[in-house]
């Protein structure tokens, strides 16, 4: 019964090869469309979370605050505020995960004959926590090698590259201006920041090394920068906020006095990011999706045709015996048949399509089989539901008028 | 409406009426309800069917009664509008009475739904028209089988039934043909043969012939004749007194009454 019903419906539609086809072809479109725009989205969406994992998540930067001597405004960081003691007062808060002070600077490092300028990093180990940065040979220094302010770094690759060319830096000494120091081990590679800027352009020491060996700060408590890491995106909001309170209790800044301290969001800009990406391929699917939703008028449209041309056929068949079932279901197996068909050449074309993308441009695809599959019951569904309204008008056909139509 | 339409293209299909069928024999009391058998395939009393048009009711048919027994072949004669093929309709299961009892094969077709009354068509009624009425981009074969595609039969033996019956219908090595490449008696051998595919009791056949010239008319008579001694009732509309002669009974309408009913073959009476 199946069998001989799907014959009649591939018999039928190969009467009019021609308006299958355009008919099939408004699926194609559709289907190919969702695709494309969701592979493109979804590859957008995936490129700025790898950005944002990179950079480390949920992250706040608190900087040293400006200070006004006679009218003479510092910039952030010309008071150095912040200690070392208010990182380590920050991390008992409820909701923070760690808390690296940060003494960061510029210095030239020498290796042989090689020399290179590039950003030193003086904190805890905390840091490689907060920015999810791991170490892929060699170790990481410890706790106790910022106690005793050892003389050990981590190397950045592309500072690695720069300095010992295709030699395995870990367990090399180097000099950071005039001081040796030992590498312990290398970092994983992070890419490009959010500014563009190359991160593995760069070398981490020990805080307090960084700052009794290398930049010789005059307050040794002090810092620069402390980087807090949150546990979970939620808690967020409430740490800013006992953060602040915490600080400003410690700085005995009175009611109504500015802060002596910046707080950046660090996370909220790439939020932002992965939002507007977000909307932005939802707005591109919604947009195909009308393509499929014409596509399936199209199929309504011709189905309509079909029925009105086929009129006596139906009579005819109702006078043999059909059902209104059997006549329901011829007609809707056609219009079945026609989209998912479509919807696979149509799906073929859009992975083709995002793969060309890919390969001209670079820009990164990503063709999940979730989106196939709801191309596919989306296809499936548009069948059905623009198939069954001009089914069920030739299965309610009277069979007198229609055996009598012209 | 649908009435409106349909008296008009009645007209249009005979242009002069017929001066035999005004002097039509008034119905002798002898002659009425000749075939009161118990085993009748069709039993209609007082059956009324009005249609509804703009210019208010129209009365199609007006209280009529028969009986057709098993193995009987009837003609259905009358003018154009005398409702005779209204009446076919309703004896096709096609059509509903306004009012009246029809049962077909022992079943009130009135009590009986959408699907029961596709049912009977397929199994119990086989139709022939006067447009034969193939499915132009089916073969002769698959035509013929069709109607068993809608009761559930394998490939293999709806191919075979048709084969056989197109054997028997003398069109053998047609099957793969299409119905546009044959003669109009050709195809209306393949319409009765799918009239047949499952062995109706009920022949229904509305102007057979009126498409096809006087010697093939006479080969598919001489077809029904056939199949009537094997057995199957046969009903038959025509205007044509020749081809009605071929019936065993003459039942004519007018006005939408039956009014006369003759026994025109003795032997027909089982």
């Amino acid at each position: 019964m199946m069998f001989a019903m799907l014959g009649e419906a591939w018999r039928a539609m190969g009467a009019n090869r021609l308006r299958t086809m355009l008919t099939m072809l408004g699926m194609v479109i559709g289907v190919g469309a969702v695709v494309l725009m969701m592979s493109i989205g979804q590859g957008a969406q995936y490129a700025i979370k790898q950005t944002i994992a990179a950079m480390g998540s949920n992250l706040f930067v608190l900087l040293s605050g400006s200070t006004s001597t006679g009218g003479v405004r510092s910039g952030g960081g010309g008071n150095l505020t912040l200690t070392v003691s208010d990182a380590d007062a920050i991390a008992e808060l409820p909701g923070v995960q760690v808390a690296a002070p940060i003494h960061p600077g510029n210095a030239q490092i020498v290796y042989g004959p090689n020399n290179w300028n590039t950003s030193i990093i003086g904190t805890t180990p905390d840091y490689l926590e907060a920015r999810s940065w791991p170490v892929i040979s060699g170790s990481a220094f410890t706790d106790s090698d910022v106690r005793s302010a050892t003389r050990v770094a981590l190397i950045g690759r592309t500072a690695a590259e720069n300095l010992f060319g295709n030699e395995d830096p870990v367990g090399k000494t180097f000099r950071i201006r005039q001081s040796p120091f030992t590498v312990l081990g290398t970092l994983a590679a992070k890419g490009q920041g959010m500014d563009g800027r190359d991160q593995d352009d760069t070398i981490i020491i020990p805080l307090t090394t960084a700052q009794r060996q290398v930049f010789g700060s005059q307050f040794q408590g002090s810092v620069r920068m402390i980087m807090v890491q949150t546990t979970t995106q939620e808690a967020m909001p409430a740490v800013e906020k006992s953060m602040t309170e915490l600080l400003r209790q410690r700085h005995r800044i009175r009611e109504g006095m500015d802060n002596d301290f910046f707080l950046r969001n660090l996370t909220a800009a790439a939020d932002s990011a992965e939002e507007s990406t977000r909307v932005m391929s939802l707005l591109l699917g919604a947009i195909a999706s009308v393509s499929l939703l014409v596509g399936g008028i199209g199929i309504m449209n011709i189905m309509l045709v079909s029925v009105t041309e086929r009129t006596r056929e139906i009579g005819i068949r109702m006078a043999i015996g059909a059902r209104e079932r059997d006549i329901l279901l011829q007609f809707l197996l056609e219009a079945i048949i026609i989209s998912v068909a479509g919807c696979f050449i149509g799906l073929l074309l859009g992975i083709g399509g995002a793969l060309t993308v890919n390969a001209l441009t670079g820009t990164m695809v990503i063709i999940s089989g979730s989106s196939a599959v709801v191309a596919f019951g989306v296809a499936a569904t548009v069948g059905i539901f623009f198939g069954f309204y001009p089914a069920h008008k030739a299965a309610q056909l009277d069979p007198i008028e229609a055996l009598r139509y012209q | 409406m649908a009435a409106e339409q349909y008296s008009v293209q009645a007209e249009l299909g005979e242009a002069s009426p017929k001066p035999a069928e005004s002097i039509a024999p008034r119905p002798s009391a002898s002659s009425w309800r000749t075939a009161t058998i118990s085993d009748a395939v069709i039993r209609i009393e007082g059956l009324h069917k009005l249609y509804e048009t703009s210019a208010g009711l129209f009365p199609a048919l007006k209280d009529v009664s028969l009986n057709i027994a098993a193995g009987e072949f009837v003609a259905i004669m009358g003018p154009s509008g005398s409702g005779k093929s209204t009446f076919m309709n309703l004896l096709g299961c096609l059509d509903k009475p306004s009012a009246g009892r029809y049962v077909l094969d022992g079943r009130d077709v009135e009590k009986l739904g959408k699907d029961e009354l596709a049912l009977l068509r397929n199994r119990t009624i086989g139709f022939v028209f006067q447009g034969f009425n193939l499915l132009p981009r089916m073969s002769l074969l698959e035509n013929v089988a069709l109607p068993l595609i809608y009761c559930g039969i394998t490939s293999d033996e709806r191919q075979q039934r048709a084969q056989a019956l197109l054997s028997k219908v003398g069109l053998d090595g047609y099957a793969a043909s299409m119905p546009n490449k044959i003669s109009g008696g050709q195809q209306q051998r393949v319409a009765i043969a799918r009239a047949l595919i499952n062995r109706p009791r009920l022949l229904l056949a509305d102007e057979p012939t009126g498409n096809l010239d006087s010697q093939t008319s006479k080969e598919i008579m001489a077809l029904f004749e056939g199949l009537n001694s094997e057995g199957i009732t046969i009903v038959l509309v025509t205007h044509e007194p020749d081809i009605a002669q071929y019936a065993k009974r003459q039942v004519r309408f007018f006005d939408g009454r039956v009014v006369s009913d003759q026994i025109t073959h003795q032997e027909a009476a089982v």
